[in-house]
């Protein structure tokens, strides 16, 4: 449990218990996955930017906000507070707040309410056992830690202790800081009449990149994937997303990614308002200038091209994985993702999925309609199968890897499969 | 007039190969270049294992617009092509076009009778019995010189190959169209 409503504090659940004993205390509780708790947080903290330019996270379960010198723009520090609960009570949030002088304070009474001296101790955000020693010692407020003379409580409890106490009062500094925004790469253009021409989208379009560049180079990023929307009069937004090899801000290659796709796009009565946003951007260190293209550069955009007209999963590369069986000892992944390696020795020039042989194997056999016999063999291999996975082509059991030669001129792969008598072809040999 | 070694593909140019040995005979041509791209059908059975390859999966008209697309963009590399079509004679010029700009060369593995009459050479292949790994390379038509037979030994575990028979024999006259 991370967060609760006021109801089901009220029935006696609390943070941090287990779910099916909340479900027994309370069978018709309404649970969702905690997953997406930072998420909200973060949006709140950016709408709490409204009242003041210095709202950052406390802790899982709060925002601070510094809001000295904003309170006078809505009419004084109650009425701010009363707005702030209005608004998020129609959002259907329970919240609580409090305004005080320092950062310790407000979170602390925002908590616990009441004045400061009738604070407990455990609202000075320090750790349990630390509260623990002092509520054994009698110091169950805030008011009668004030009393006490200081040497001997950091000589019992540590500095920590009276850093909190001095933050509390404000006679320690504790600034808010906000975390910077994280850069969004979205650019966007409305324009003042409908355009139609895919000569005049691609013109927004190249004014929208130079923008979009600018700011991915400022930020030493490259875009990976981008969304082109076009909003059209009748309110309806046509998105059209291309996909790159490598991160990209150069406004020319990029163009000519979009323009085959833009031609296909109906206009309808004609496009208002164009959006630019890169959904997907990695780091790019600045290139230098004037350097002639790579051979990985041009086969970057060949990958990019081909990608997006048959799909990146159809560009791929050979990888060898660690099985020992012969048809999964490699693997093709897309060319973006694969990691060059040497295929385990013993494989033949070209593989297939097994074919089963006539005939009287190994001496002689037929395979796809033509007989063949074998004069040298070499083997054999046995090979088991996985017995943690049920293959169906592994169903045969163990097989025995033979290398033939036959005399009409194919150097072929043959295995035996022992368990169920039967002789198959899987490759060919240089 | 023939290459120093007769069965370097001549660059900026599409060939043919055709032939039991036709995937051999591209896997040797492609340990011979920086790059090779493979465009195949992903229904083919058949897979050719050489790393270090780029595989891509098209159909139909599609194989044969990537293999352009790889021969305009990849100088000095080698595009590797199976298409499950005849070729027509436009089809074959396009693709020379294609090599020409883009300084690479493109080899296409086709079945016999399936091929343009724009190719640059043909090739029959296939491999022969005997005591190593034998194969055996017909040029079969050549637009810029004559074609020939030749034989040699190389088992595909790595670049070294053992010439066996004499190079350059005269099948017909010089001159002959192939």
């Amino acid at each position: 449990m991370q967060c609760l409503s006021l109801a089901a504090e009220r029935a006696g659940l609390h943070r941090g218990m287990a779910l099916a004993d909340a479900r027994a205390i309370c069978p018709q509780l309404v649970t969702r996955p905690a997953e997406g708790i930072a998420k909200v947080q973060e949006i709140l903290r950016r709408w709490a930017v409204r009242y003041a330019p210095h709202v950052a996270v406390d802790g899982p379960d709060g925002l601070i906000a510094d809001i000295t010198g904003a309170a006078h723009l809505f009419g004084g520090e109650e009425a701010l507070r009363l707005d702030l609960h209005r608004r998020l009570d129609r959002a259907g949030f329970t919240s609580r707040s409090a305004i005080a002088g320092t950062r310790g304070a407000a979170h602390a009474l925002a908590r616990h309410g009441g004045t400061i001296p009738d604070l407990p101790v455990a609202a000075l955000r320090i750790e349990p056992i630390m509260a623990e020693g002092l509520g054994r010692l009698g110091l169950k407020r805030v008011g009668d830690l004030l009393a006490l003379p200081r040497a001997p409580l950091i000589q019992r409890f540590g500095p920590e202790l009276a850093l909190r106490l001095d933050q509390l009062l404000g006679r320690q500094p504790e600034p808010v800081a906000a975390p910077a925004a994280a850069p969004r790469f979205a650019v966007r253009m409305a324009l003042p009449d409908p355009i139609g021409l895919h000569a005049d989208v691609m013109a927004g379009l190249t004014r929208l990149l130079d923008r979009l560049c600018a700011t991915l180079s400022r930020h030493q990023m490259g875009a990976r994937r981008l969304r082109l929307e076009l909003r059209r009069v009748d309110r309806a937004t046509i998105p059209v997303e291309i996909g790159l090899a490598q991160p990209l801000r150069d406004p020319d290659r990029i163009a000519r990614l979009f323009a085959p796709k833009l031609e296909t796009v109906d206009a309808g009565f004609g496009i208002d308002a164009l959006r630019l946003v890169a959904t997907l951007a990695e780091p790019l260190a600045p290139a230098q200038m004037g350097s002639s293209p790579s051979q990985e550069d041009a086969m970057a955009d060949l990958i990019t091209r081909l990608g997006n007209r048959l799909g990146f999963h159809n560009i791929l590369r050979i990888e060898p994985t660690d099985s020992l069986l012969p048809e999964r000892s490699f693997r093709l992944v897309p060319a973006t993702e694969a990691k060059p390696g040497p295929l385990p020795p013993g494989l033949p020039a070209v593989i297939f999925p097994p074919e089963r042989v006539g005939g009287a194997p190994p001496d002689s056999f037929q395979w796809r309609g033509e007989k063949f016999e074998s004069y040298r063999a070499t083997g054999p291999q046995r090979i088991a199968p996985d017995w943690w996975e049920e293959d169906p082509a592994w169903a045969s059991g163990l097989r025995d890897y033979w290398r033939v030669q036959t005399r009409q001129g194919p150097r072929l792969w043959l295995f035996h499969t022992p368990q169920a008598p039967a002789w198959y072809v899987q490759g060919q040999f240089a | 007039m023939l290459h120093a070694l007769p069965f370097a593909l001549l660059p900026s140019r599409v060939h043919e190969a055709q032939g039991s040995g036709r995937v051999i005979f591209a896997i040797w041509q492609a340990q011979r270049r920086p790059h090779a791209v493979w465009v195949r059908a992903k229904r083919q059975s058949e897979m050719p294992l050489f790393p270090g390859m780029t595989v891509i999966h098209a159909e139909g008209t599609d194989i044969l617009w990537a293999a352009e697309e790889a021969l305009r963009s990849m100088p000095r590399a080698l595009v590797i092509a199976q298409p499950d079509q005849r070729l027509s004679l436009m089809a074959g010029r396009r693709l020379q076009l294609g090599a020409e700009a883009g300084g690479s060369t493109g080899l296409l593995l086709i079945r016999p009778e399936a091929g343009s009459p724009a190719t640059e050479t043909r090739w029959d292949c296939r491999p022969l019995a005997g005591d190593s790994t034998l194969h055996r390379w017909d040029l079969i038509k050549n637009k810029k010189g004559t074609t020939g037979s030749w034989t040699l030994d190389w088992d595909g575990t790595s670049a070294a190959f053992h010439m066996v028979s004499a190079t350059g024999q005269r099948s017909g006259l010089a001159g002959q169209p192939g």
